[in-house]
């Protein structure tokens, strides 16, 4: 038995769930995690990432130390050609590229060089082109205090808001929806509260695998308190044996299918006409609309039977406590923001809203993406969702960032696929990443690739070289969140406390200590006063930003020692806010939309006869950076495409046969699964794995609001591959539950 | 309001919530009752009976995590008998299986004066480490079947239902579905089990590793490799 020499409380840095584990330390390393059973996010139960996926942190290929490319360090011009060079070995040590060009080299350099580099490139291109210029994609993985300083450091010295961060690749539509209709951005219930529903709809989630917790929750609503749970979902997920209703529909189709639910509510008087009277506007007009989403309408769209359409819509309705949680399933779509109204309309219909036990509850993905975006890391927002180009809010950051009146920017930034998109001369010259790996998580990443070399300047502040970082000009050596203090907002809203389980290995350094360095420095070089950053602890950053922004007001790291405190916390006596929109929402009334359906960009065709829709794996997490470099990565160590048996009996496939997936942007080679997990006509890949990037394939096109690509559907060929195409033939997972 | 009840907890008069179990009344008093199957996050099933007390009127001792507290009971919860019940079974327990990762277990040993010889000839429950996926691992050596780690993985928790109670009487031993390997199992690798389990007999893979004297270094190298290759 391992002695710890001590049990270190922190937040999960997987997904957005948050649980809470204890960090068992000897000799400055991690040998377990366990969980308190008193937990008040988890319970104690933890999924294979929480509990044995920490290993990344002692990863061989972690970079420990400053890396600049040779050219810089020789003071020589860019050479040509910038390439997604991987330099690094085994054992952490830069490797020489010279078949490239040895100036592309990284060379260890000490954290004056690296930072000094960084601060004379990047002042150099904004003093020549300007706010416009300049770009930043800050970390749904990092604390709140790394975030709000990143974005201050662009919004403050380079005054430009073209800041951004993953969340615009996953629940931006969810976001846009939700602040349209409700005024708020957020789940309106916590995920706990699933075992006080009687009905509830699961959506474009695959919760089992994504947030295996909340999974949990849900099964045990169904099988201990009797609730009734209805699955929506292309693919038929883990939670579908547990499900009351199962309706697969076809991806995208997801208007027609809940607005027809909205007709059969209407047209069977189910609606909660008091709900409606006082709570909402715009209902007339949204009834006007309705008439064409008949269900059979929709069966003749979505494949699913129109009978399980109205069985659906009279469960929902007559629940006493209905709620709906969704996943990207809704909102990864180029019509993402329908999608979310769609489900919107339906609580404002039934009046499940505003209650324990109800509410419109969209899952976010990471664990610090709502943190994320409450700091300001988006582009149209300052910290607390208020937008850059009200003259009020401008004028309150001004104040608190000591910047003269009219100095920060009003115009809205450009977002994440945006700001790849305008790489070039005269746009985007210089970005500086956080964490993010766009050459993973963008979509159509052959074009991505492309805009990536166009980029003038690139810093990658991370834990690994990924496959973004290996076109970094500087790589920054970050801490994981074992070797930093902050905070993460789960998706309960609940801000809970981040500790250092022992010091940074290297010379690593934390994420917000390297922020604050570069913007003393910048400030320095470019004569600008101080905006402020020389904070001692985390928890100062925290209190500046909770000043300005009133949700995060009360919250305190004593507060938040034990148990974290569920934001809205206007003031210090506050106990928090687990239920939104109990007497209104923050835009006053609720408001209907009524909604066209929208096909899906790319349909299948007899080109192209699939729909590829990609999600993740429980043992995976998003472009790998973690989960690749842990021992997740033996318990799955390969990407598979998934299709129908009755599809891979036509196209002669059997179970394990290396296939070609082939879309009109890319193609990769994996080994096909057989099973019917996925539905006739559909297929299914993980995008975790760099060998077979499922991103290759996916559509670019965006939603026009909230700019928020269409991962879920594309059309697709899949045809025999040799193994010889594919990237590790002798690599095959051999898992029960697949 | 909840209906209450009353009775005698060694001579002490108390009150207590109609439905509560003899353990929790006891507990609330303050009283000390060993436990070791017994999980506050798991369904209580009484099967190392450590927790048995003496209720006046039973021909038998009963398991206080599974009793519940009845009007007019008159329990002891320390009284001879119940010692050398719970004495015997700690004996029998160490003459048979692996404690020493089991510091619980062990203090109870020597709060109740087991006698670590006291079954000499036993044939102890021996078996290999098995190490069968890259999370952890299991010594069944260890195992006491306090059937917590079956729970969680059922119902409990998780609902996975991937091990169960394996063979009859001595032979008795968790397992597998066809003794398949647990990657090859509807195991999803929460490790709930190893959270729960009260003996060590689950155990973190890195942990197991580092007691086995490798490096951390070593054990972060292991991951580099692709060893998990298998034929089709």
């Amino acid at each position: 038995m391992i002695k710890p020499d001590r049990i270190v409380s922190t937040t999960c840095p997987y997904c957005g769930v948050g649980c809470n584990l204890m960090l068992h330390v000897k000799d400055d390393h991690i040998f377990k995690v366990t969980s308190p059973f008193d937990a008040p996010v988890n319970q104690g139960n933890l999924c294979v990432k929480g509990r044995f996926g920490y290993d990344y942190v002692y990863h061989p290929k972690r970079v420990t130390t400053p890396l600049v490319r040779r050219y810089l360090l020789e003071g020589k011009p860019k050479p040509e050609g910038r390439e997604q060079v991987f330099a690094v070995s085994k054992d952490g040590q830069p490797i020489a590229h010279s078949q490239i060009s040895s100036l592309w080299d990284w060379v260890e350099a000490d954290w004056d060089t690296a930072l000094d580099l960084v601060v004379d490139n990047f002042s150099r291109i904004y003093k020549r082109d300007g706010s416009d210029a300049m770009s930043v994609y800050c970390c749904a993985k990092a604390t709140n205090e790394d975030n709000y300083l990143l974005q201050k450091m662009f919004r403050a010295i380079f005054r430009t808001n073209n800041v951004d961060h993953c969340t615009r690749l996953c629940h931006a539509g969810s976001v846009v929806a939700l602040q349209q209709a409700t005024g708020s951005s957020a789940m309106s219930n916590t995920a706990s509260q699933v075992t006080q529903n009687d009905v509830f709809i699961v959506t474009g989630s695959n919760t089992s695998e994504n947030h295996p917790i909340i999974a949990l929750q849900m099964k045990e609503a169904v099988q201990k308190h009797g609730a009734k749970m209805i699955v929506v979902d292309p693919r038929r997920i883990d939670l579908v044996d547990m499900a009351e209703l199962w309706l697969p529909l076809k991806p995208g189709t997801n208007v027609p299918v809940f607005t027809a639910m909205a007709y059969v509510i209407v047209e069977e008087n189910l609606v909660n006409h008091d709900f409606i009277d006082d709570r909402t506007e715009g209902y007339t007009e949204f009834l006007s609309t309705l008439e064409t989403f008949t269900p059979e309408y929709a069966e003749e769209i979505s494949g699913v039977p129109a009978e399980d359409i109205r069985k659906a819509a009279r469960l929902y309705a007559n629940a006493k406590n209905g709620a709906i949680y969704w996943g990207m399933g809704i909102s990864q779509l180029s019509h993402g923001t329908a999608s979310a109204l769609a489900l919107i309309n339906l609580a404002f219909l039934t009046g499940h809203i505003g209650r324990e036990g109800t509410g419109l509850n969209p899952l976010r993905g990471q664990n610090n993406v709502q943190g994320a975006s409450d700091m300001g890391s988006m582009p149209f927002h300052y910290p607390g969702y208020m937008r850059v180009d009200n003259e009020e809010n401008a004028a309150k950051w001004e104040r608190a960032w000591n910047i003269e009146a009219g100095g920060l920017s009003r115009k809205l930034g450009l977002t994440t696929t945006e700001i790849l998109g305008h790489a070039h001369e005269g746009g985007i010259r210089a970005l500086y990443i956080m964490g993010e790996n766009p050459m993973m998580s963008e979509p159509n990443l052959n074009e991505t690739r492309k805009h990536m070399q166009q980029l003038e300047f690139l810093v990658s502040q991370d834990i690994f070289i990924n496959e973004s970082g290996a076109f970094a000009d500087v790589f920054l050596p970050a801490t994981p969140f074992a070797e930093k203090d902050g905070t993460f907002s789960n998706t309960d809203r609940r801000v809970q406390r981040v500790r250092a389980a022992h010091p940074p290995r290297g010379h690593a350094r934390p994420d917000w200590q390297i922020i604050c360095d570069i913007a003393k420095r910048l400030e320095s070089k470019l004569g600008l006063d101080s905006a402020y950053w020389d904070y001692s602890h985390p928890e100062q950053v925290l209190r500046e930003m909770g000043n300005v922004n009133s949700d995060y007001a009360g919250i305190t790291y004593d507060r938040i020692d034990k148990v974290g405190l569920i934001y809205p916390v206007p003031t210090m006596e506050h106990p928090g806010t687990p239920t939104l929109f109990k007497e209104s929402f923050p835009r006053g009334r609720g408001k209907f939309h009524p909604l066209d359906y929208i096909p899906v960009r790319e349909e299948a065709d007899d080109e192209y006869p699939f729909i590829l829709t990609t999600g993740r794996l429980l043992e995976h997490w998003h472009g790998g950076t973690m989960t690749r470099h842990s021992a997740l990565n033996e318990a799955y160590p390969e990407a598979r495409v998934e299709i129908h048996p009755a599809d891979a009996e036509i196209h002669g496939i059997r179970n394990g046969d290396p296939v070609k997936v082939k879309s009109r942007r890319g193609e990769l080679v994996v080994r096909a699964t057989v099973t019917e997990k996925t539905t006739v006509g559909v297929v299914f890949l993980p995008w975790h794995f760099h060998e077979a990037a499922a991103n290759l394939l996916t559509n670019d096109a965006l939603d026009p609001q909230a700019k928020i690509p269409e991962f879920k559907a594309c059309a697709v060929q899949v045809f025999s591959a040799r193994e010889s195409d594919l990237a590790h033939p002798d690599v095959v997972v051999n898992r029960g539950r697949y | 309001m909840t209906d209450t009840l009353t009775l005698m907890i060694d001579g002490q008069e108390v009150t207590a919530e109609q439905g509560k179990t003899l353990l929790e009344v006891a507990r609330e008093m303050g009283k000390d009752i060993p436990t070791i199957c017994f999980h506050e996050a798991t369904t209580a099933n009484a099967l190392c009976r450590i927790c048995v007390v003496e209720v006046e009127g039973q021909r038998v001792l009963q398991p206080a995590c599974v009793v519940k507290a009845g009007a007019g009971m008159k329990v002891q919860t320390r009284s001879e008998k119940v010692i050398r019940a719970r004495r015997t079974i700690l004996e029998m327990l160490q003459s048979t299986m692996d404690l020493s990762e089991a510091p619980e277990i062990q203090k109870m040993m020597a709060d109740y004066g087991a006698d670590v010889n006291r079954f000499p000839d036993a044939q102890r429950r021996e078996s290999e480490v098995i190490d069968d996926n890259p999370m952890y691992v299991r010594d069944y050596s260890k195992c006491l079947l306090c059937w917590r780690c079956v729970q969680v993985c059922a119902d409990d928790v998780q609902y996975t239902f991937a091990i169960n109670f394996d063979g009859r009487g001595f032979e008795t031993q968790i397992g597998t579905f066809f003794d398949k390997a647990i990657p090859e199992t509807s195991c999803v690798l929460c490790g709930q089990c190893v959270g729960v389990c009260p003996t060590g007999a689950l155990k973190p893979k890195r942990e197991f590793l580092l007691e086995k004297g490798m490096s951390a270094q070593e054990i972060n190298v292991l991951n580099t490799g692709r060893k998990q290759r298998k034929q089709k």
